[in-house]
């Protein structure tokens, strides 16, 4: 392989993220949602971290205000000491729904977040997005039309997808909770073993707490009305961790404890 | 029973009523004759009519002339209809504005162009045109804005999310995404500028060709019942063609690839 496809294959790019004192409000027909109240989080580069919390406690919210495709109402966004400013290369989401493009076949799809990159050759967008379509086992199916593909092989190609402009944060939105668990369990071990080959900082959305402690190395636990930051987890368990661990149920357990306790702490309200 | 068969013999059964009440049956001794041919001609009449006028080269060259209307009329309809469709999804000025006056226009029968089409540009090629193109038009814009508006928001999101400018996104994205809805546009948009014709020749008999529904019309001043009945098969097979060859297919493949087709 060419020397400046080398480089940009393995170029580690991690981002260091923190953010200070989110508020963020939504208007509905019952006065304002407070999505976020006070939210503040620091994520270190290369980290794994995964948000958990009942439906409607802000997630997608911070992850979108992190994507830039929200802005908060207050509160200092930073990506590396910079402030976040709208939707950028660097972090790129993978959606709950895969949101490929159907009219695009599966390596054109892949292609599309590379042609938004300068300086790049377009043979050699070519071999990147191949080289990624390889680490998702899509390879075979590079040519294939998107309707043509299972729910598990789509939220593959989403993945490689988001991995070959080679972002430095990649913000994953319950990007499988719509299929079976078997195919879960596939890409619990098929994460693992990208992250720790591409070294990135990932944020993880889910409802599923087994899966979080599965992947993150930290959980942050959220609360509803209004969404808050409640508590967070350090998962020290080694890798690769099989979801059906024992150690691993056990910390899911009282993680599991925990979150109810919001859940009627809200409903008490 | 097979569907096909149903229907198959649910017209051949038709024809031969037909056949039976306007004496073409009297040969295995049917002698039935309800109407005189002016009212009400016979299969055979009709049939003899089509023969003789496509072997003379008539019928083709009606039916070349009006195709040639509709191709271009349809044409200019989307050319200017797809933009402005795409503008008023896009811009709510344009939307308050054309999209408003395409909801009005599209509400009228485009045959009530016709008075207006003979006064500005008299019995011509030019008046016909004007009244396929406002046929096509105004339902090409709204069924191209519907469609626009219905592209889930969350493939400009992913666009944006890596890096894609906004230009970028509606011509790469947003244009690609809505095209099922586009196509339904345009096959709707074809129908109606069928439709326009078709009243136009019949109004407008113009010295620059004589289309299909100008010989509806003279089948009529003429009393050429025959004439008038072959003509209307002509029209119903070229409206069926486009639609079961040409734009259905089409319309069907786009929406199942795009995963946008109602299950
Ligand atoms: N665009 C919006 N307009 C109005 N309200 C919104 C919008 N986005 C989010 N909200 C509200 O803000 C709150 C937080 O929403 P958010 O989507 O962040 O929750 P979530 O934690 O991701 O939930 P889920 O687990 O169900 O995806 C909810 O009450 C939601 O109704
Ligand atoms: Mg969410």
């Amino acid at each position: 392989m060419e020397e400046r496809l080398k480089l940009e294959i393995q170029a580690y790019p991690a981002a260091k993220l923190s953010m200070e004192h989110i508020f963020k409000e939504f208007p509905s027909n019952r006065g304002t949602v407070k999505a976020l109240d006070d939210a503040s989080i620091t994520i270190n580069e290369g980290e794994f971290v995964c948000f958990v919390g009942p439906s409607g406690c802000g997630k997608s919210t911070m992850l979108n205000i992190i994507a830039g495709l929200e802005k908060p109402d207050s509160g200092i966004a930073l990506i590396d000491g910079l402030p976040i400013t709208g939707p950028g290369r660097d972090r790129l989401v993978m959606f709950q729904e895969h949101a490929l493009f159907p009219w695009l076949d599966v390596i054109s799809n892949v292609m599309f977040g590379l042609k938004q990159k300068p300086n790049l050759t377009d043979s050699e967008r070519l071999e990147v997005a191949k080289y990624y379509l390889y680490l998702v086992k899509m390879d075979k199916f590079s040519k294939s039309n998107i309707h043509e593909l299972s729910g598990g092989m789509r939220q593959r190609v989403a993945l490689a997808r988001a991995l070959a402009p080679n972002p430095k944060i990649l913000l994953m939105d319950e990007p499988f909770s719509a299929l079976d668990a078997m195919t879960r369990e596939q890409l619990y071990g098929d994460i693992q073993n990208i992250w720790k080959k591409r070294r990135k900082t990932i944020i993880f959305v889910t409802h599923n707490v087994r899966e979080a402690v599965c992947l993150g190395d930290r959980v942050i636990l959220f609360s509803p009305h209004p969404g808050r930051i409640r508590r967070e987890f350090k998962v020290d368990l080694p890798r690769p961790r099989n979801i059906n661990d024992h150690d691993l149920a056990d910390l899911s357990q009282q993680i599991t404890a925990e979150l109810k306790g919001y859940q009627c702490a809200a409903e008490c309200d | 029973m097979n569907r096909s068969l149903i229907s198959t013999s649910f017209f051949v059964i038709l024809i031969l009523i037909w056949a039976a009440c306007t004496g073409d049956l009297s040969g295995i001794g049917i002698n039935l004759k309800l109407w005189p041919d002016y009212v009400m001609p016979p299969p055979s009449g009709v049939f003899e009519y089509l023969w003789d006028n496509s072997i003379n080269g008539k019928i083709p060259m009606a039916m070349l002339v009006t195709l040639r209307r509709l191709f271009i009329g349809y044409f200019i309809g989307l050319v200017i209809g797809v933009p402005l469709g795409m503008l008023a999804a896009r811009f709510r000025a344009v939307n308050d504005t054309l999209g408003v006056m395409g909801l009005g226009l599209q509400a009228l029968p485009s045959v009530c162009w016709v008075p207006l089409a003979c006064i500005w540009f008299g019995q011509s090629e030019a008046a016909l045109l004007f009244v396929v193109i406002m046929g096509t038009l105004w339902s090409v814009l709204l069924s191209t804005q519907n469609g626009m508006n219905n592209v889930p928001p969350i493939y400009a999101r992913a666009a944006r999310t890596m890096g894609a400018s906004s230009f970028y996104t509606l011509v790469f994205v947003t244009l690609p995404a809505s095209l099922p809805f586009v196509v339904s546009g345009m096959k709707q948009g074809w129908a109606f500028a069928w439709r326009s014709l078709m009243a136009a020749e019949i109004y407008v008999a113009v010295a620059s060709g004589f289309g299909l529904g100008q010989h509806l019309h003279y089948g009529r001043e003429l009393q050429r019942m025959y004439q008038v009945i072959g003509i209307m098969f002509i029209i119903i097979l070229i409206g069926l063609l486009a639609d079961k060859i040409l734009f259905s297919p089409t319309e069907k493949w786009l929406h199942r690839k795009w995963g946008t087709d109602k299950k």
